[in-house]
């Protein structure tokens, strides 16, 4: 009975503040789908990194022809020599190096050159590069990615290699931009939670107004703070919820269509999250959407519903 | 069930209080009038026995509890065992008759059945048998009032307060609602009935106290409006025993 009347209420209460539960709806929405994606952008992250890591290489690229420039005095004398490239795999052989790598490849430069073309194939550039203009490399794998220092240093100076690259620092960059856009995402997030929550907080204010001739006959009447309370939580609690649940189609939606349906496509190679995996933050933003409208509308009713 | 202690209560420290040192005590199935100019402190009194307010000293004592230890989450309890009455009604505007006695019921957890069962048999204990499906714009002024004593005793309280119940309707219709009054007193319920209405007191001749700047001037069983004693002056200093002399 008791359960009947506080749904009665709550129904009430929704239908007459309609405009206010409504505006309540669309700012959790809008700011739930900023902090899903900023998740989802943190997912993709941790997505890419595991996928990348795996295959990333230091690179150690051997002098070339076009190369004697007085910025790498490896190279002064011009391209590598095979004397040079047997030194570099004896050091890389050697036991103060072999530590650290589990195996390296060695591309000639016209690997590299295949490589290129298969990388730029729609591109006019393929036509005009020639394998003497790419670098031969050693591609080394690493035990702990992390150690790239200890390379860098013992083949930097070596005679023919003109760099070392560490591909990792390429990737670090591109995550780096992906955390910047994240924490943008975050920042909007926040501030639109402020706004959901002023605004879940007026709203309440707003029902708890219009009933209060309702509210102080329950209070005379013995009705208990659960009973006068919950209708109005429950109401704020009802517009969040969703709000939240909107929120989570539309990461969904934009995980299944943009992200799988389109970038998927697009960039074959790389690895992207999945519909299903965004599913997970779902659950993650409802409950912030309870906690959010809970919150506020505790600390409303403190000030405006005494019982 | 009611008992005053010594209490005071102070709403602004620049001003007088609003009740004064009160000590006043009423037994179970009794009928009291509290008279007394406005600003005397009657609906503080009514107030406090709701724990709406805190007494700033003394103690409050309700059906032998001082509700001054009632904890907050204790005190709907508290106040299911009293109900009240106001010269405006308070009914809700857009439910029933029945609809506005049965809330009362609803709020508390009461199942749909004993609701069914007690509602008619309250409204027609104050004469409303007939109007539950009557808005409460469509009734009379002494109609809107019975159904606002309904709902107050619709949980069976043992204290019934009413503020200037018929201090919005004509002499006739007061009469009537003194009556319901009366009747529901005769079965077993304390009430205290804040008015100024003299008529009524004089024809009920029942306990009156009677209170002036915050303090009780007259405590008589059986009174009329106005005291067919000598009058007892308002003290003007607060501690002073004048009151409790006057006391029955």
């Amino acid at each position: 009975m008791r359960l009947a009347f506080i749904l009665g209420e709550i129904g009430g209460g929704l239908r007459r503040n309609l405009s206010m539960v409504v505006s309540v709806i669309l700012v959790t929405f809008v700011s739930l789908t900023f902090v899903g994606a900023a998740g989802m952008l943190q997912m993709q992250i941790t997505q890419m990194k595991g996928f990348w890591y795996d295959k990333v290489q230091v690179a150690v690229f051997l002098c070339v022809d076009s190369s004697t420039s007085p910025t790498s005095p490896t190279c002064a004398a011009g391209p590598a020599t095979d004397e040079q490239k047997k030194n570099i795999e004896s050091l890389l052989d050697s036991p103060a190096v072999k530590q650290y790598v589990t195996s390296w490849t060695f591309e000639s430069q016209p690997d590299a050159l295949k490589h290129f073309k298969e990388q730029f194939a729609n591109s006019p550039i393929v036509d005009s590069v020639t394998a003497d203009q790419l670098p031969a490399s050693f591609r080394v794998n690493m035990v702990n990615p992390e150690k790239y220092q200890i390379i860098n240093e013992t083949f930097s100076a070596t005679p023919g290699v003109e760099t070392v690259i560490d591909q990792r620092q390429l990737l670090e960059r591109l995550f780096s931009v992906m955390n910047a856009a994240s924490l943008v995402a975050v920042g909007i997030a926040a501030l639109m939670l402020i706004c959901a929550i002023l605004l879940i907080a007026t709203t309440i204010r707003l029902s708890a107004f219009s009933r209060r001739r309702e509210t102080g006959i329950m209070r005379l009447v013995g009705a208990s703070k659960a009973v006068i309370q919950l209708p109005f939580v429950l109401e704020g609690v009802i517009a969040a919820v969703i709000g939240a649940v909107l929120a989570s189609g539309t990461i969904w939606l934009v995980a299944r269509f943009f992200i799988q349906g389109y970038l998927a496509e697009q960039y074959k190679d790389t690895a992207f999250i999945s519909a299903s995996q965004v599913l997970i933050l779902a659950p993650a933003l409802i409950v912030l959407g309870i906690l959010l409208a809970g919150l506020s509308s505790l600390l409303t009713l403190r000030k405006y519903l005494k019982v | 069930m009611i008992r005053f202690d010594n209490v005071t209560k102070v709403y602004d420290q620049k001003t007088r209080p609003a009740l004064d040192s009160i000590s006043l005590e009423i037994d179970r199935g009794e009928f009291t009038f509290l008279v007394g100019a406005s600003g005397s402190g009657k609906s503080t009194f009514l107030r406090l026995v709701l724990k709406e307010d805190r007494a700033t000293h003394g103690s409050v004592y309700v059906a032998g509890r001082n509700v001054a230890h009632i904890s907050s989450w204790r005190v709907p309890k508290m106040r299911r065992g009293i109900g009240v009455v106001f010269q405006d009604f308070r009914l809700l505007p857009n439910k029933t008759v029945f609809a506005n006695v049965a809330f009362a019921m609803q709020v508390i957890g009461r199942s749909r059945g004993i609701i069914r069962e007690t509602v008619p048999e309250v409204l027609k204990t104050v004469g409303l048998e007939g109007k539950e499906n009557r808005m409460p714009h469509e009734l009379s002024g002494g109609e809107q009032q019975r159904v606002a004593i309904a709902r107050a005793v619709v949980n069976k309280p043992g204290i019934l307060l009413a503020d200037e119940p018929t201090g919005n309707l004509d002499p006739t219709t007061s009469m009537g609602i003194m009556k319901v009054l009366d009747k529901i007193h005769r079965n077993g319920t304390t009430v205290v009935m804040a008015t100024h209405d003299d008529d009524i007191v004089n024809e009920m001749r029942k306990r009156v106290v009677e209170l002036n700047n915050g303090v009780i001037v007259r405590d008589e069983a059986k009174a009329l409006y106005t005291s067919m004693l000598p009058v007892v002056q308002a003290k003007t200093e607060p501690g002073h025993g004048a009151t409790r002399e006057a006391g029955a």
